[in-house]
């Protein structure tokens, strides 16, 4: 029997009866569909993460105090200090050549008041390279212009929400507000973002260094972000970093570094992970997908045993009788892997629309996965019903027994 | 002349309950190239039981069954289905025909199984068509059919692979007496053009037109007579 007429003959018999083709299709594409749009959720959720990664600015370093030994586990987010990082300390790493920008960062508590509002903010300290080395914009007003040395005035810039808050709709530059009793000019306002890796920069304040010093009164830093002047030189820095920081710590490395490409890859990392799993879960109604073939296959093939019984007659071997009901599988899931990819493109290309800042898409890999996975079960399960077809005592089957 | 089907001492049984009933019961039989047999026999005697066996659509007990001169009955499936397909041609009662596909594509099939192509199927499907006077209704589907036209679709299938042996099981059952008759005469008349024709049947006027009559009762063959001889004395062939 030629290949091409199998498929016709397949072809045939399953447009014959629409309604069971119909239903098996829909069982097929929603496995399909499932695992595909549950992989792109995680996926979007990986890609989300990665983007708000490279919002932080491109090869970028960060350095806490105090030591964590990183002997496997998660990466330490904040360090326990020992020996404080200074200001000094950051004005000492711009001797590095191959970093670029240094933005040293105080971060305290305080209350911001204006006209008898007020409000608890986050309170950052830093030179003027955080505004580049965080990406970030004024929507009105300017930024200061003072590195880690220089001495410098009161003045701040306030994000969003802080300046919605405290002024609603009117002009916030030039205005004054106090910060725990010390007066401040607004110079700035932040433009609009969203969260960058848990700091919500809409609810915060940015003064100058040595403003926020005395404001705290310690010269102790929070951490210090770095942007490295070309890529591939992490490596490099990182041992940079920890000599001076030896030589001006009594000997010891009390610091840790965390590059954003070592943070990244371990996050992504872990997403990939989940969204695996995510997909096998899915992949349970692919597998029940498969049950309905079988139990569907087994009815067709006792309906149809008459016709089996004639195949047989006519000179069709077990064999061929086999593969016509294999095959018959084989275009049902064929059928219903392309409908469920389909309709999981449709899916994501709407929630594509509906929600454009989450970047949700489907991997390439979960593509092939759930189709070669519902191929797999398709015929597995369709086997058994094909070979029982096969097994047909033509005479019996002629009579439909 | 070597025979066509040579069968010696074939039984065959079934379990009913728990009773083994003999269906066949050490039959005998030789039978020529060419020629027209009728089996003939009450309910349950065993005729269509018979007629598989030559069909190879069934299994003896024991036995010997040679179709040109090839033993039968050792092969295994796909051979005895090889053979099915190059020597034997079904005709049945209820006609059986694949009900989702038109005429000529149920006269294609066995062509279609052994993988000739679609071009030449057709071709040799029309001829036949033709020849058996249904060329207008190649595209109908059997419901749209009649009887007798189904029939004559049937027996263009059987036909197609041009076989040696044509077996019939009741081939006018299900059809009234005028299409019966007319299926009856292109039957025979492929018996002239040389095919070995065996008919099982009820029908005692259709059974006496046969060149030779075999009677069955309890699975046995208990009369072989050809048509001219005097209707006593029992012999085997």
């Amino acid at each position: 029997m030629r290949s091409q007429d199998t498929w016709t003959f397949g072809w045939q018999s399953l447009s014959r009866y629409k309604l069971r083709t119909l239903l098996l299709l829909i069982a097929i594409s929603i496995g399909v569909t499932s695992v595909l749009i549950l992989t792109s959720f995680g996926e979007g959720a990986r890609l989300f993460i990665k983007q708000e990664f490279s919002n932080l600015g491109n090869e970028m370093m960060i350095i806490l105090p105090g030591k964590k030994e990183t002997t496997g586990g998660s990466i330490p987010i904040y360090g326990t200090s020992a020996r404080d990082l200074t200001i000094n300390d950051a004005i000492a790493l711009e001797q590095i050549s191959s970093i670029e920008k240094v933005a040293p960062i105080i971060a305290g508590n305080s209350l911001i008041s204006y006209q008898g509002k007020s409000r608890e903010v986050i309170t950052l300290g830093s030179s003027t390279d955080i505004f580049s080395v965080r990406n970030l914009n004024v929507a009105q007003g300017r930024i200061f212009k003072y590195s880690a040395k220089d001495n410098s005035t009161a003045v701040c810039v306030i994000g969003a929400t802080i300046k919605k808050e405290l002024f609603g709709n009117n002009q916030a530059v030039g205005e004054w507000v106090r910060f725990s009793g010390q007066k401040f000019r607004v110079i700035g306002v932040l433009e609009e973002r969203g969260e960058s890796l848990g700091l919500d920069m809409r609810e915060m304040v940015i003064i100058p260094l040595k403003t926020a010093e005395s404001l705290f009164n310690s010269p102790a830093l929070f951490r210090i972000l770095l942007q490295l002047n070309k890529t591939g030189s992490e490596q490099y820095t990182e041992q940079k970093i920890i000599e001076l920081i030896k030589r001006r710590h009594d000997g010891e490395d009390d610091v840790t570094i965390i590059s954003q490409n070592s943070l990244m890859s371990s996050l992504n990392n872990i997403l990939t992970m989940v969204t695996a799993s995510i997909a096998a879960i899915a992949a349970i109604s692919l597998i029940v997908a498969g049950f309905l073939i079988m139990n569907v296959t087994y009815i067709s093939v006792a309906k149809r045993k008459q016709e089996i019984g004639i195949l047989k007659a006519i000179g069709a071997s077990a064999h061929q009788v086999q593969v016509i009901f294999l095959s018959e599988a084989l275009i049902l899931v064929t059928i219903g892997v392309f409908i469920g990819i389909a309709f999981a493109y449709a899916f994501i290309h709407v929630v594509g629309l509906l929600w454009p800042q989450f970047p949700i898409a489907i991997p390439m890999w979960a593509t092939l996965a759930s189709s070669t996975l519902a191929f797999l079960i398709g015929l597995l399960f369709a086997w058994l019903p094909a070979k029982s077809a096969a097994k047909l005592d033509p005479v019996l089957a002629l009579r439909g027994q | 002349m070597q025979n066509l089907i040579d069968i010696k001492q074939l039984n065959k049984s079934y379990l009913v309950g728990e009773q083994p009933l003999q269906v066949l019961s050490q039959i005998d039989l030789a039978i020529a190239q060419g020629e027209y047999i009728s089996i003939m026999g009450p309910s349950g005697s065993g005729k269509s039981t018979l007629l598989n066996m030559i069909g190879l659509l069934d299994r003896p007990d024991d036995g010997s069954y040679q179709l040109s001169n090839q033993q039968t009955t050792k092969l295994d499936e796909e051979l005895r289905a090889e053979l099915r397909r190059q020597h034997i041609g079904f005709i049945f009662q209820n006609f059986h025909l694949i009900d989702r596909l038109t005429a000529i594509e149920n006269v294609e099939l066995p062509l279609m199984l052994s993988g000739v192509s679609a071009q030449s199927r057709r071709e040799k499907a029309m001829q036949l068509f033709t020849r058996l006077g249904i060329a207008s209704r190649a595209d109908h589907l059997p419901k749209q059919l009649s009887g007798g036209q189904m029939q004559r679709v049937a027996i263009a299938r059987a036909m197609i692979m041009q076989p040696q042996i044509l077996l019939a099981d009741e081939p006018t059952g299900n059809l009234d007496q005028k299409s019966g008759l007319e299926v009856i005469d292109l039957l025979e008349e492929l018996n002239t053009q040389g095919i070995t024709l065996i008919v099982v049947t009820h029908d005692k006027n259709l059974g006496k037109r046969a060149h030779r009559h075999l009677k069955m009762i309890d699975g046995k063959i208990i009369k072989d007579l050809p048509n001219n001889q005097a209707t006593t004395g029992e012999t085997n062939a």
